[in-house]
């Protein structure tokens, strides 16, 4: 059990390309960190420099208050679940777990009752005889879970562990790595793509974009509160609208011709390009009278929980917004949606940079 | 072929026959040989079936009677075969082993001239550097010596790139898991890679063992002394350009005996060498 802590990570590759900018990061004991972004965000190398694999350029990293900069992989205290699961195809399940306790000259009788005991754990007590060729898919999670446990490490890394599953097995499995985490309480790194894993199971919540972290939180608190528009687009599903606009005339003209007078929106100065930004969820249907703004149905999905409505705000602009409504909501193609916009959940962004604006 | 009914069947059955009496009558036809008389070889034609020498003619060629070659039984010819053979297959699959061991899995400056110079070596057969080579086995004094005899046909460009293939195939990820449980190069080589190259070890020791077993122009050049001869060596110096001077009935026992131990290693190594060409464990 250890706590984690980043200085200023930075991976610059020979060829200039900076793969990682400057991340300082601190994962407290027993948390789950979750490292989330499109691909080629630099949340693979990060985790694979946390785990000795790949060199820093520059900066340190702290595992348990011990400086592990220099040290292999083996020498940092840390297990790590791969993506593929890196099984070894020629060795048993049992000897698949035993082999890195063997390499540390662990005495036979505690390295058979540590496999034993996990294997127990995770319901693969009738396969350890078995090569990983010989499992499914799930098995083979486990076993990778298995070498991981039995290595009682100060941290786990999971570098998209769930990614090779099908739907239905991610979600036991994500239930199940979560439950074996908290269980264990070993601090822990998970790297994913998919906003609904790093939602679910982060403790902290990192947003990777570009080789930077653009916003560090839990994820309710990234949820409600996005730091850029990436962020606010990023995590969420659908994600969140962002509608072209600018101040004019004491009021927010969107692209497409409406204009948006919200008590709630603070309004920079007039002539910066900007972007407004409503998720979908805080879209409610109301009266004509008392209406932000007004959507035209193009396609309506009707989900059963929910209804997903795609419209355009103007007659012949491109701009699509997204709104989800209840259930059952009778709505057509081509209706003329008047919609009100739930009180703070509004969000202006520099077009540009992308930042955030005001509150 | 999906194709089931009788006719092609039979068809089938037949060209594979055909094949067979093709590759075998030949070695039938030396072992036939190899149980007649010096006499009967001579006065053609050849019967059919085997003769009634076969404990003679075999006990004269193992026991050393066999004036051409110096004589040197033929028991010593196939103990100097079998070590020359099997020492160039092992050396070569050891070294190639290490050699592409070192190209893949290790950053080190001019890792890719190394390659290359391995590489190159592929378009220099013995042949071509047979005279250098020679010369440097005479002043190392390694003329009639197992050394001279199996040292310059170790160094195998064939065996490095096929392993070095092979290793490429291993995934990064389990090189990576390897190292994060503790395991350092060498006990990565012992553990993960020769584990899973096992296959491929194997067919390749079959290919190197008659490939060993079959050389002749370099053991015929670094031997002098016939007790050092290979059993192929020895099986042309039995041979004299006059007729009647040549043993025929023993020149067929040593073919015969040569034939059988590459056989032998074939018919063992059968099922590995099959699934090292056919499919990877991985």
């Amino acid at each position: 059990m250890a706590t984690l802590e980043l200085e200023n990570v930075s991976k610059t590759y020979s060829g200039g390309v900076e793969a990682v900018k400057s991340i300082s990061l601190s994962v407290p004991d027993g948390a789950l960190c979750v490292l989330v972004g499109p691909s080629g965000c630099g949340k693979s190398t990060l985790l694979r420099m946390i785990a000795g694999l790949e060199t820093m350029t520059a900066g340190s990293i702290r595992i348990g208050g011990r400086a592990v900069d220099r040290l292999g992989p083996a020498e940092r205290d840390i297990a790590m679940v791969f993506q593929n699961y890196a099984l070894y195809p020629h060795m048993s399940v049992y000897d698949n777990m035993a082999y890195g306790l063997r390499n540390r000259g662990m005495p036979k009788p505690e390295i058979d009752a540590r496999v034993r005991e996990a294997a127990r754990s995770l319901e693969l007590e009738a396969l350890l005889k078995r090569r990983p060729r010989e499992l499914s898919g799930g098995q083979r999670q486990r076993v990778a879970m298995g070498r991981a446990i039995v290595r009682e490490p100060k941290a786990f890394l999971f570098d998209e562990p769930l990614s090779n599953l099908d739907a239905k097995l991610r979600g036991q499995m994500r239930v199940e790595i979560k439950a074996i985490q908290r269980a264990t309480g070993v601090t822990g790194v998970y790297v994913t793509h998919d906003q609904v894993e790093a939602m679910t199971l982060a403790d902290v919540l990192v947003v990777m974009n570009a080789g930077r972290a653009e916003q560090v939180g839990d994820p309710l608190g990234i949820y409600n509160d996005p730091a850029s528009a990436f962020v606010a687009t990023f995590i969420g599903s659908p994600a969140m609208n962002l509608v072209p606009a600018r101040v004019a005339g004491g009021a927010l003209a969107l692209a497409g011709g409406q204009a948006l007078d919200l008590p709630d929106l603070s309004l920079p100065a007039p002539g910066r390009p900007l972007l407004f930004g409503v998720r979908p969820e805080h879209l409610v249907l109301a009266d004509a009278g008392s209406a932000h703004l007004t959507l035209r149905a193009r396609a309506v999905e009707a989900l059963g929980a929910d209804t997903l409505i795609y419209g355009r705000l103007g007659a012949d602009e491109k701009e699509d917004m997204v709104a989800r409504l209840p259930g059952g909501t009778p709505v057509r193609e081509g209706d003329d949606l008047p919609l009100r916009i739930r009180p703070g959940s509004a969000f202006l962004f520099e077009a540009e940079s992308g930042k955030r604006l005001g509150n | 072929m999906i194709e089931n009914n009788q006719g092609s069947r039979l068809v089938a059955h037949l060209i594979l026959a055909i094949g067979v009496v093709i590759v075998a009558y030949p070695l039938f036809y030396t072992f036939v040989a190899s149980t007649q008389s010096l006499q009967t070889i001579l006065r053609p034609p050849l019967p059919l079936l085997p003769g009634g020498r076969f404990w003679e003619n075999y006990g004269e060629a193992l026991g050393g009677g066999v004036t051409r070659i110096g004589g040197v039984g033929v028991d010593r010819l196939l103990f100097n075969t079998t070590v020359v053979a099997l020492a160039i297959a092992l050396g070569k699959i050891v070294i190639s082993l290490l050699s592409a061991f070192a190209i893949v899995f290790f950053r080190f400056p001019f890792r890719m001239v190394f390659f290359w110079t391995i590489f190159i070596t592929l378009m220099l057969p013995v042949e071509v550097r047979i005279l250098p080579t020679y010369k440097v086995m005479v002043d190392l004094g390694l003329l009639d010596t197992y050394t001279g005899l199996t040292l310059p046909l170790m160094a195998s460009a064939t065996a490095t790139l096929l392993f070095r293939q092979f290793f490429m195939t291993i995934p990064a990820e389990l090189v990576e898991a390897a190292r994060v449980d503790g395991a350092g190069p060498l006990r990565f080589f012992r553990d993960i890679l020769l584990p899973l190259s096992r296959t491929n070890i194997a067919a390749l020791f079959v290919i190197l063992f008659i490939y060993g077993w079959t050389q002749y122009l370099w053991p015929l050049l670094v031997t002098n002394d016939n007790k050092m001869n290979t059993i192929v060596v020895a099986l042309r110096k039995m041979i004299s350009f006059a007729d009647a001077d040549t043993q025929w009935h023993l020149v067929m026992v040593t073919a015969v005996l040569s034939v059988l131990p590459p056989i032998l290693v074939v018919v063992l190594m059968q099922r590995w060498f099959v699934r090292g060409l056919v499919e990877t464990e991985k």
